[in-house]
């Protein structure tokens, strides 16, 4: 499969995460982030319109996330992420129009309408799919990161999912057999402290469920705050340096929040206002901004920055309302390698 | 037990099933620097049944993986590896032990093809030993075939000659689709056949007719096609023709082979050593149903496994559970005289 050179990767050859002066690589970082935060506005707002079916989970709040890897990662790199995966699909440089025509089931979309919000994947990207069912890809990105070892190369597999999957079994078997094996691969778990609708610490007698759990493993872990997104980049350049050389692999655990409910259909109040408006002060996105305007970024760029993102977005949007619906037909294929669904000889 | 039919007469070699697996695997690993193999002690040990005795010592512990005792692991590496154009061949230990595994290969292996609007693609095999008669007891001897086989985006072979296991092996690893390649336990040392030292395939989905007749047709595969075989071979001295059709394959499952039999001959029995219930048979019924209603001089008969959790162990309670030949003959002695 070939690989597109992603914008978030020119990002990281220029990038600067130190304190000093802005450089454009900044500049895409706010740029990545903020594409993310009006894409998935744009489809709260869809859904608000009747526009869009299904459940849809939205990552607004986690976005430094996904761009601080993405931004450490080369084009000949793999990630794998979850059912709340738009961000990191984004993050590795799939075209607007397409992500958003997957998720409004148009021909176009990026899997033909087939896959939707929670199934999104792209080869050509490097993005080996969001996954369902948790805790299903952690296997799946070892035997990736496994054929890497095996053909010889640097590439490094990046496998994000959330604090909901640190309890299910394909978590700790992938952990112990990526340690044994000497994976290029860094788990990169996004808690955002709710599984769905209940407090992973309901359920979790550790701290930090990923992090806590990697040493039993033989797997050295780190927590960075998921929405500090030059942290992460700084964590992630020197994880993926590290997977790179073969000194793989890694867990590291990004602590974040969920600014709105589990799905599109979930107002979220489980939660308590005091909680949640402490974390909306958090904001990775607020924050980036104030830091870069800090080390002297000019307002009126940043402002037409979040000017340009969200046209990008409208224009990603209207390009897929105006596309058409898959021919009813197409239900019918690439099921087998021939690419139809014959099932009598 | 068998004639091989097809099999060319030079240049072959005698051997058994697991013989033909373990030579067709390392023929492809020479071959394909992308085949290997994972699972539970296949490599130090060459795995329970010997299928890759050697190949450790032959192809390094990098394309020749021993992995926890976790089927889930198993699986889900061999869907990574496949999503990268490796050619993973994964073994199950037992067919038994495949259920921790059901997520891998029914939610993500079988999907990922179709989910991603043919964007990926998932080129694995998975081996695995099924079927009772060994007296290996509840979780040692089950067929699976109908679980998967349930599953669209599965291809699911159950080969029982030697040369059938060499010439679909090679298929199902070349195949672009993920594979369930079962292998009925009871035939490994039990079926010998030759072999042809050339590389050659049998394409998956073609059911092979074992024996030609006219009064009746039986369907089977796995130990219960050998088993079929023999009960003709004893009706035939009575003047009873019966066309046994090995399908080797449940999906693609060959239809065409059936209902040209089944046209012939008017009467159709269905054999599998799986619970009834939903099983094969009951699906191969219905498409004669459909498809050959008016041929029909006889209502359609399942010999199958019982309504009955697993096999038991007691010898006499597996006998129960296991079709044999001396039921079969009755069976289709009873359906021929219809």
């Amino acid at each position: 499969m070939t690989r597109s050179k992603t914008a978030s990767a020119d990002a990281a050859a220029e990038a600067e995460a130190q304190e000093g002066e802005v450089t454009s690589g900044d500049l895409s970082l706010l740029a990545t982030m903020l594409r993310m935060r009006a894409f998935e506005q744009r489809i709260y707002d869809a859904f608000s319109e009747n526009k869009l079916r299904g459940p849809t989970h939205l990552g607004i709040g986690q976005e430094a996330i996904a761009a601080g890897f993405a931004a450490a990662l080369e084009p000949k790199d793999s990630v794998l992420s979850t059912y709340r995966g738009h961000d990191h699909v984004i993050a590795v440089g799939a075209p607007l129009d397409e992500v958003a025509g997957e998720i409004l089931g148009r021909a176009t979309g990026l899997c033909g309408g087939k896959g939707g919000s929670m199934h999104l994947a792209s080869a050509h990207h490097g993005h080996y799919g969001c996954y369902a069912i948790v805790g299903a890809h952690l296997p799946i990105a070892c035997g990736v990161a496994w054929s890497a070892k095996l053909r010889g190369t640097d590439e490094v597999t990046v496998c994000f999912f959330g604090d909901g999957t640190t309890n299910i079994g394909a978590f700790h078997e992938a952990l112990n057999i990526a340690a044994v094996w000497k994976l290029p691969i860094l788990f990169v778990c996004e808690n955002n402290l709710y599984m769905e609708y209940t407090r992973t610490s309901e359920v979790t007698a550790v701290e930090r469920p990923a992090a806590d759990r990697a040493a039993s493993y033989g797997l050295e872990a780190l927590v960075v705050d998921g929405n500090d997104v030059t942290a992460v980049l700084e964590v992630a350049r020197d994880a993926v340096a590290a997977a790179r050389s073969g000194n793989g692999p890694l867990l590291i655990e990004a602590i974040t929040y969920r600014q709105g409910g589990h799905s599109r259909a979930d107002p979220g109040d489980y939660r308590k206002e005091d909680e949640v408006a402490e974390w909306l002060t958090k904001d990775p996105i607020t924050a980036y901004r104030n830091a870069l305007e800090d080390r002297g970024a000019d307002p009126g760029e940043l402002d037409d920055i979040q000017a340009k993102a969200g046209a990008e977005v409208e224009a990603a949007f209207e390009s897929a309302f105006g596309a058409p619906v898959p021919d009813v037909l197409q239900a019918h294929t690439d099921v087998w390698a021939d690419g139809g669904s014959a099932w009598r000889n | 037990m068998t004639t091989l039919a097809g099999a060319p007469s030079t240049d072959t070699t005698e051997m058994n099933i697991v013989q033909a697996v373990h030579d067709t695997l390392r023929d492809e690993m020479r071959r394909d620097d992308r085949v290997l193999v994972l699972g539970e002690d296949v490599g130090a040990r060459g795995g329970v049944f010997r299928a890759t005795h050697g190949f450790l010592d032959e192809f390094g512990s990098e394309r020749v993986l021993d992995t926890p005792l976790d089927e889930c692991l198993i699986a889900g590496v061999a869907i990574g590896l496949a999503l990268d154009d490796m050619l993973p061949v994964a073994e199950m230990q037992f067919a038994d032990f495949i259920f921790p595994a059901f997520n891998q290969i029914v939610s993500e292996a079988a999907r990922i093809r179709y989910r991603s609007n043919g964007d990926f693609e998932v080129p694995m095999v998975i081996r695995a030993p099924w079927g009772g008669g060994v007296h290996g007891a509840l979780y040692h001897s089950q067929s699976i075939e109908a679980f998967f086989a349930h599953v669209p985006g599965l291809k699911v072979v159950v080969p029982s000659t030697p040369y059938d296991i060499k010439g679909m092996l090679i298929e199902a690893i070349e195949d672009r689709d993920p594979v369930l390649f079962l292998e009925h336990k009871k035939t490994y040392r039990l079926i010998k056949g030759e072999v042809p030292a050339e590389r050659y395939t049998v394409p998956l989905g073609r059911a092979a007719v074992r024996t030609e007749g006219d009064d009746v047709t039986v369907v089977a595969y796995g130990l219960m096609h050998h088993f079929c075989v023999e009960a003709a071979g004893r009706l035939h001295g009575e003047g009873i023709g019966v066309e046994v059709i090995d399908l080797r394959s449940i999906y693609p499952l060959d239809m065409d082979t059936v209902l040209t039999s089944v046209r012939k001959t008017g009467k159709a029995m269905i054999v599998h050593e799986d619970t009834k219930f939903l099983g094969v048979g009951g699906e191969v019924a219905a498409q004669i149903a459909e498809e050959a209603f008016d041929d029909l001089d006889a209502p359609v008969v399942r010999v199958a496994g019982p309504h009955i959790p697993a096999m038991p162990f007691s010898p006499t309670l597996e006998h129960r559970y296991l079709p044999d030949v001396d039921r079969l003959e009755v069976a289709l002695r009873k359906l021929a005289e219809y």
